[in-house]
């Protein structure tokens, strides 16, 4: 049992890092429910937050406190443990060295280590909650000067974040071990025959990724440490002369809070494509299978990757058009946020492109897929509007970025999320999910969450704030009332539709059909190994690869589909 | 654990030792950006090596520092001749010069500290100045503490044979590499601190 529990095959790490997730993904959505409750009805007295929070909901009603902790809990458990850990360190770390023919990863000591220092960052982080003070309430990204002068800015500004800092700092050292781990794993474990230009595009895609958190999260660590450092050292690295907070002056001088937006920038826009490039490569597979088709464009599809990659440390100044930059630099960052719409709409073409002509499979997986794209491209247009100073003066902190940020990042990777399970399911669990069950979320959540995110683009177009607990001060918002009304709802359907999906998970996992090995007609290596794969993955066999990975449909061929791996591989 | 099959680059601790040393780096590099920052930003940085054991004392520990490069070289080169205990002995003088290190660096320290220096005071007015000083010294006093248990465990595993020539290598590779930053933190923080 313990040695189950603490394994160092990747396929048990990479089911726990998924399952650490869906349980940060339910607690996050609870959140959000309870935001989307309490901004509807900021009066009315809710005997379930009185019971979570006798303190910070004393009679049943949310201190504005309290909804900017819950708000900060949830972006934060969003982020990194949802959207940064299942793409890669769950189904990465599961399928990344099936898919290359290897029998573990580079490092597996390594890698369990890894995930159980992730697990204690997300410890950490649910302990804030218990903190004296309660939860940190500085939002995600932690602006100082707030955050670093301590409990005197704010109940939660004390010993819960202080805990939300050591479990950022957790997180970003298991991140780096686990970005090690996938990068010397591709470089070295390949298989023969298992050539760059025949890798699938999900190897690429964790690949660089990989890459990406390794330079980005090397960043956040030393900017957490410096924030630390101003916190528990009393240095004044993100704090200004002349501070005055809660009435009392403050004694630092010579630092900038400035300079910890840059920080935290240099590293929050890469995360934003950690978070989206696994879906992007898994997006592509799904969709090449699912239409028999091979993938349009794959040299175009890693070039757009890579260029992604790299353009994304040079465009964080797009968060911080407000700040008084000087408006040369901030025309420089537009200029290159813009630039990143290139690759962006490379990889969207090459998606219509395998999609052109096929024959559509609409499983459920291919539905999450197809919703992929279509929120991409929604979300990347809003982007396009942030990403001008001109528009961005008046946007910012808007719920316009809500509903923006949502939809690309949010929504994306979790449908990308989605996506995966269903597709890769059957092989993890060797069995079936519930395609009836899995159609009818589908529907539900597709529907549910444009219901939510667009009316959010048009409360910030008429000048919605976000990061506020109520709007009912506000004279000039009473007007929208009716659009938050609409968007908590559409929240609560979205909310009640993932109770399907759970039902389903769970159902599957004991009663679903057996899972045959290849149910998808696909043609990657995972698909020619039982399913689920055994402890070595290969049995020990001399794995080769004989093709690319995207062999549908070729002409005068038998099958519409032929493996990857050739004679003599399980 | 894993075999390899594929064609090899390197061996993947060396890789993943690289890779390690990439992200490290970035983070020192950040640091170093960040005292440029604040640096630029304040008026009249201090300039106190006249008064702490002085720049001489500091050049004293940039030698013993580099020595150990040296003899951390030699140990790998007795290892991949096969002189297990030969390499052994110059891991254990690479330890040696390490702590001298650190036990003229934490001399050092106590000076300044007596003199006033904190990371969040001094006397030279400039508050930031004992924060970058202390903070980025500390982490690279950090890195060369963390290097000696691992090459006390690296030297131990050589004699014994538990370790490859290949380990020591890799142990070699970050002992240079935590030199090297000091090579940019001794230019940095103190020369340019140094009276004119
Ligand atoms: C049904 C799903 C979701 C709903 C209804 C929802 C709702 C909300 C709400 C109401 C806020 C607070 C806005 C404000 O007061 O300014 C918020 C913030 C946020 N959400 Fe979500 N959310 C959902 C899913 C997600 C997902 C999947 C992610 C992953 C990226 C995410 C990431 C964030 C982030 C980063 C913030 C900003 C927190 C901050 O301001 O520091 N949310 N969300
Ligand atoms: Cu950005």
């Amino acid at each position: 049992m313990l040695g189950r529990i603490f394994s160092t095959d990747h396929k048990v790490i990479g089911k726990q890092y998924y399952f650490l997730g869906l349980a940060s993904v339910l607690i996050g959505l609870a959140l959000s429910v309870f935001m989307r409750l309490h901004l509807i009805y900021p009066d009315q007295k809710v005997k379930l937050f009185e019971w979570l929070w006798p303190v910070g909901a004393a009679g049943g009603i949310m201190t504005p406190e309290l909804y900017l902790s819950i708000m900060t809990m949830h972006g934060t458990l969003m982020v990194f443990f949802v959207l940064t850990t299942v793409p890669q360190g769950g189904f990465g770390n599961y399928f990344l060295p099936i898919q290359i023919g290897a029998s573990d990863m580079a490092f597996p000591r390594l890698n369990a280590l890894s995930f159980w220092i992730t697990l204690t960052a997300l410890l950490v982080l649910l302990g804030a909650f218990f903190a004296p003070g309660g939860a940190p309430l500085g939002g995600w990204t932690a602006y100082p000067p707030l955050s670093a002068v301590g409990q005197i800015a704010g109940p939660g500004q004390g010993d819960g974040m202080d805990m939300w800092i050591l479990s950022v700092a957790l997180f970003s050292i298991a991140s780096l071990l686990t970005s090690i781990n996938f990068i010397a794993t591709v470089i070295e474990l390949r298989v023969p025959g298992m050539t760059l230009d025949r890798m699938p595009l999900t190897v690429w895609a964790w690949f660089t990724t990989a890459i990406i958190s390794l330079l980005a999260f090397a960043v956040l660590l030393a900017a957490g440490l410096l924030l630390l450092l101003d916190r528990w050292g009393g240095t004044s690295f993100f704090l200004p002369a002349g501070l005055v907070v809660s009435d009392r002056a403050l004694n630092h001088s010579g630092g900038s809070p400035l300079l910890w937006q840059h920080l935290f920038w240099f590293f929050g826009h890469p995360e934003v494509y950690i978070a989206i490039l696994p879906g992007m490569g898994l997006v592509s597979t799904i969709l090449s299978v699912n239409a028999r088709r091979p993938v349009f464009g794959y040299k175009a599809m890693v070039g757009a990757m890579l260029t992604i990659a790299f353009l994304g440390f040079a465009v964080w100044g797009h968060h911080m058009f407000i700040s008084g930059m000087s408006p040369y630099s901030a025309i420089a960052f537009s200029v290159l946020t813009l630039t990143v719409g290139v690759p962006s709409a490379i990889k969207t073409f090459n998606w219509l492109g395998t999609l052109w002509g096929g024959r559509l499979r609409l499983n459920v997986a291919m539905l999450f897929a197809l919703g992929f794209v279509s929120v991409f491209v929604a979300g990347g247009i809003t982007g396009v509007f942030l990403g001008q100073p001109a528009m961005d003066l008046y946007l910012h902190d808007t719920y316009f970025v809500v509903g923006h940020f949502h939809l690309i990042m949010g929504v994306a990777a979790v449908f990308a999320m989605f996506a995966g399970t269903y597709y890769w399911f059957p092989k993890m669990f060797g069995r079936m999910m519930n395609e009836t069950l899995g159609k009818i979320h589908f529907y539900i959540t597709f529907l549910g969450v444009y219901g939510i995110f667009v009316p959010m683009h048009v409360a910030g177009l008429a000048g919605n704030p976000r990061r506020y607990p109520d709007f009912k001060e506000f004279e000039f918002l009473s007007d929208l009332t009716w659009i938050h009304t609409f968007i908590s709802h559409s929240s609560f359907t979205v909310a009640a539709a993932q109770l399907l999906f759970l039902f389903n998970l769970f159902w599957s996992l004991w009663r679903g059909a057996r899972a045959s090995v290849n149910p998808w007609e696909a043609t990657t290596l995972e698909w020619s190994v039982p399913s689920p794969p055994p402890h070595d993955n290969f049995g020990g066999a001399a794995v080769t690869v004989v093709r690319g990975a995207y062999e549908f449909s070729v002409p005068g061929r038998e099958s519409d589909f032929a493996m990857q791996a050739g004679e003599g591989t399980p | 654990m894993s075999v390899a099959v594929g064609p090899r680059i390197t061996s993947p601790n060396k890789l993943g030792m690289w890779l390690f040393l990439v992200s490290d780096a970035l983070t020192f590099t950040t640091l170093i950006l960040c005292y440029a920052f604040v640096r630029i930003s304040s008026p009249a940085w201090p300039h106190p090596f006249e008064f702490a054991p002085g720049i001489l004392f500091a050049t004293l520990m940039t030698f013993v520092l580099l020595t150990s490069s040296l003899t951390m070289a030699a140990g790998v080169g007795a290892m991949r001749e096969g002189r297990r205990n030969g390499a052994a002995a110059w891991i254990a003088a690479t330890i040696a010069c390490g702590a001298l290190f650190i036990a003229l660096h934490l001399t050092e320290w106590r000076h300044l500290i007596a003199m006033g220096v904190t990371p969040s005071a001094n006397p030279w007015g400039v508050p930031l100045f004992g924060a970058v000083f202390f903070g980025l010294t500390g982490l690279h006093m950090a890195h060369v503490a963390s290097g000696i248990v691992y090459l006390a465990i690296l030297g131990a595993g050589a004699r014994s044979g538990r370790f490859s020539a290949g380990d020591v290598e890799v142990g070699g590779l970050y002992w240079h590499f935590v030199d090297l930053v000091w090579m940019f933190l001794f230019p940095l923080l103190y020369l340019t601190a140094v009276k004119p």
